[in-house]
């Protein structure tokens, strides 16, 4: 190493006289390189949507002293939604046991779900939506009914557990 | 006739203004970046048209997977995993951790083992825990540990908000036995991670 080193100044000051005009440009091909490299690394790397997130308040989970003194929901003013295994959806309206309406199977696409609740919350004045999830539903189904509800802006809802004459109303459907 | 002589031009062009831009650009991506957590699970979350913001600390989060299983994670601002381990040890004297452990759990992402493994899952090199087939954390009935995590989180971390970070697939089940340990614990308020999904209302506004 020495020994090039050596011979490679020896050259140079021999042959050089006096200052050679050097250009001021360099190539910056190399460090275009280098900064697309990393761009391209910070670029992959990084996250950028944040997640949003969707606030729900439950009630809280004590011990009903008086059964008899909870407030009731009115049965023509309740809309039930249960929602069933492989994404399916039925609604009605009213008792399970004696429903004034439906039940009804339906989707959860614009013209389906979202109409008739647009629909209802437009007739039925204080209308109250169950939402009945069956153990068998998916997270998603839930999230996109619970969305429904923001988009159709209705503000009474609740999740409630499935009861088995539910499973029962909407096993033939 | 005289020749047309074509001036020969150089193929050298000016690079400047290109390092320019490369350089802009990469200053802000590091600027902007936050690297991907390295987390194992994956998680789908559904879509929906709420647009509040997920803070980025203070967060308590139980993830649920499409198979059902049941992660705890929670960020570690203020040492608040230091604490909630030596939590845990307190109710658990039977887990004792080595400092390495301690580290190791300190430095890792989601916990889905159940407690009796949590020893033999921190002793692991770091390679070997991220194949580790975490089995998720026991949220059932007769075995509630999901409920001792949320517990002692928010002991550690009294401000933090809880959220729940469910895979679009995640069965109902799983998730209403995670809310239910939830409001066992006295959790009434928390939030559901989801992508953001466009509003039809605004849209017919456009």
């Amino acid at each position: 190493m020495a020994e090039l080193a050596q011979q490679d100044s020896g050259h140079k000051k021999g042959k050089k006289k006096g200052r050679k005009k050097m250009s001021t440009k360099i190539d910056l091909t190399p460090m275009v390189d280098l900064g697309f490299l990393l761009v391209t690394f910070f670029m992959l790397t990084t996250t950028f949507s944040k997640p949003q997130t969707m606030e729900i308040n439950l009630p809280v989970k004590d011990p009903i002293e008086n059964p008899e003194e909870e407030p009731g929901v009115k049965a023509s003013k309740s809309l039930t939604i249960i929602m069933g295994e492989d994404n399916k959806l039925f609604w009605y309206i009213g008792l399970t046991t004696e429903p004034l309406e439906g039940p009804n199977g339906t989707n959860y696409t614009a013209d389906g779900i979202r109409k008739v609740l647009l629909e209802k919350n437009a007739t039925i004045a204080d209308m109250v939506v169950l939402i009945k999830p069956a153990d068998k539903s998916i997270y998603k189904n839930v999230v996109d009914i619970l969305d429904e509800m923001n988009i159709s802006n209705i503000k009474r809802y609740a999740l409630v557990d499935i009861t088995p004459e539910d499973l029962e109303l909407i096993k033939n459907l | 006739m005289p020749k047309v002589k074509i001036p020969r031009k150089s193929t050298t062009i000016d690079m400047t203004a290109m390092v320019d831009v490369s350089f802009l650009l990469l200053t802000f991506f590091m600027l902007t970046t936050q690297f991907k957590s390295d987390d194992m699970i994956i998680v789908d979350t559904p879509s929906s048209i709420s647009e509040i913001k997920l803070p980025e600390t203070d967060i308590l989060n139980i993830s649920v997977t499409k198979d059902g299983k049941v992660f705890f994670s929670i960020d570690n601002k203020n040492f608040t995993r230091e604490k909630l381990l030596a939590k845990i040890t307190e109710k658990h004297p039977e887990l004792q951790f080595t400092a390495e452990e301690e580290r190791a759990f300190v430095l890792s992402g989601s916990i889905g083992v159940p407690l009796n493994e949590l020893k033999g899952y921190l002793a692991l090199e770091e390679v070997d825990r991220k194949m580790y087939p975490q089995p998720g954390i026991p949220c059932d009935s007769t075995r509630n540990e999901l409920g001792d995590w949320i517990l002692q989180g928010r002991i550690s971390n009294p401000g933090a908000r809880i959220t729940i970070n469910g895979d679009q697939g995640a069965p109902w089940a799983v998730v209403k036995r995670v809310m239910n340990t939830l409001q066992d614990k006295k959790v009434n308020k928390f939030n559901l991670i989801t992508d953001l999904e466009a509003d039809p209302n605004k849209l017919k506004g456009i």
